[in-house]
């Protein structure tokens, strides 16, 4: 499995990338492997404010329902629309055209409580 | 946990496993969609060994099997097999289960849902008051399913039993892929067709069957096929699953099971049953689809357009066929016609749904 290294990562398996003070956050590819073909992502906080840990949405597989989780605090600016035609991205590009949100971080010190990915790899067994 | 004959393959193969019903079993292989589609349109083989098999022999067999179904089991003739119901005392639902004739008026074999092998043999021993012979033969009878519209037609190549021209719901016994004494019925729980595959797990059989299944159909496209697909299959053709759409509290009329519910003959609770057909039935199982996004799952409730609770869902998914959300649900009869707008509370939220006709998918 991968688990790219410019990305850190959640024990809930999102993954965010930081660019500055702004962030892209999706799931990672051990997750959609766990929950098996995504059929629906709903996400309705864009422009809301949310802290660490938060549901910001949930994520509809097949069989399964999942919430997601926010991996620092901040406000969600952006939400991926192409998921809405084609929550499948989620499975086949979960790093990719599979991203969920883009966010502003409020508080670049959470960032320390994330994994690298060396870390996340050894907490999923891979 | 307890292994299938088949689980060292599937684990082999890198399925997703986990337990069910007391077994390590495939969820899924190549994915939910994928195996649904092939199943569809081809043919797929799941490993349904954790079903439960009792036999019954004697003349009393039959008596008894009458006495604790809802079907009438004297309709079968040696070959034959029947869906049917197990009513409680209260008229609800033990099990449902197959009753296959293996010899009229002497023997048969029942097949019951796995998480409910203990239940129903205390349940049909409790009225075991004539002596019938019972053997509980799940742990060593191995169960494939093979299903699809080419199912029958790759499987027919591994025997000279005529299986192509098997009618629904009957079966034959014979040799299949060199192994004897094999059941090969043309039943399942998809609705696109095939046979259930029904032997001894003994020696190397099971693994046997296996390899030769694949050989013919491997080079097919054939698939094997999860639990968690067998789930989408039957729920785009309306079936029951117990313990979501049926369990101990609902009575087979209200999960329109009235026609296996014969009033000809004396069973558990036919009394309350037939009162309840006389009087109409409170709430009913329905199909619906979603109208506005979001996908029903097990136990979300549903209100009507005023905000009163009406029900609940049993059953619900993304149908990969239709590519819609669908599920069942027991509501009131007032909602229960087809056209009638329901809301299904998903996550607080009230999300607009239809009542439809079953099955989804024709």
């Amino acid at each position: 499995m991968q688990f790219p290294d410019t990305l850190k990562y959640t024990k809930d398996h999102e993954w965010i990338k930081i660019e500055g003070n702004v962030a892209t956050v999706g799931i990672t590819e051990f997750a959609q492997r766990e929950l098996g073909d995504i059929v629906y992502v709903e996400i309705e906080t864009k422009g809301k404010s949310l802290g660490e840990n938060e549901v910001f949405g949930t994520v509809e597989a097949v069989k399964t329902v999942s919430d997601l989780f926010l991996p620092v605090s901040g406000t969600i600016t952006e939400v991926n629309a192409a998921l809405e035609a084609n929550p499948e991205f989620v499975n086949q590009d979960p790093y990719g055209q599979g991203w969920m949100i883009k966010m502003t971080i409020d508080n670049m010190g959470e960032v320390e409580n994330l994994m690298d990915a060396a870390a996340y790899s050894d907490l999923v067994g891979a | 946990m307890k292994n299938t004959p088949f689980t060292q393959i599937h684990i082999d193969l890198g399925a997703k496993m986990a337990e069910f019903a007391g077994y390590n079993m495939p969820i899924s292989y190549s994915g939910i969609n994928e195996e649904h589609n092939t199943v569809r349109t081809n043919a797929g083989v799941f490993d349904v060994s954790h079903m439960g098999e009792f036999m019954l022999k004697g003349d009393k067999a039959l008596d008894l099997i009458q006495r604790v179904t809802s079907n009438d089991a004297s309709k079968l003739t040696a070959g034959k097999a029947q869906y049917s119901c197990l009513p409680n005392e209260q008229g609800g639902i033990v099990d449902d289960l197959l009753v296959y004739c293996i010899e009229e008026n002497k023997t048969y074999m029942l097949v019951v849902n796995a998480s409910n092998i203990e239940k129903d043999w205390n349940w049909i021993s409790k009225f075991n008051t004539e002596g019938v012979e019972m053997h509980n033969i799940s742990d060593k009878t191995a169960l494939l399913a093979v299903q699809g519209p080419n199912a029958v037609k790759y499987m027919q190549q591994l025997t000279d039993m005529d299986i192509t021209n098997l009618k629904y719901y009957t079966f034959a016994k014979g040799t299949f892929a060199g192994v004897d004494n094999v059941i090969v019925s043309a039943t399942g729980y998809t609705g696109s067709g095939g046979v259930e595959i029904y032997f001894e797990d003994k020696g190397d059989d099971a693994v046997k069957i296996w390899n030769e299944i694949f050989r013919i159909g491997g080079p097919n496209g054939m698939k094997p096929i999860g639990l968690a697909a067998r789930d989408t299959l039957r729920l785009e053709k309306g079936f029951c699953l117990y313990g979501n759409d049926i369990d101990d509290t609902t009575s087979p009329l209200e999960a329109g099971l009235g026609w296996i519910t014969k009033f000809t003959k004396e069973f558990t609770a036919k009394n309350i049953l037939e009162a309840q057909k006389a009087a109409g039935v409170s709430r009913k199982l329905v199909g619906f689809e979603m109208v506005d996004k979001g996908i029903p799952r097990h136990h979300y409730k549903i209100q009507d357009a005023q905000g009163n609770e009406i029900g609940f869902v049993t059953s619900g998914t993304q149908s990969p066929s239709l590519g819609k959300a669908i599920g069942m649900a027991y509501v009131t009869k007032e909602n229960a016609a087809e056209g009638s707008d329901i809301f299904i509370m998903i996550r607080d939220k009230a999300v607009k749904a239809q009542v439809v006709k079953i099955p989804f998918l024709q």
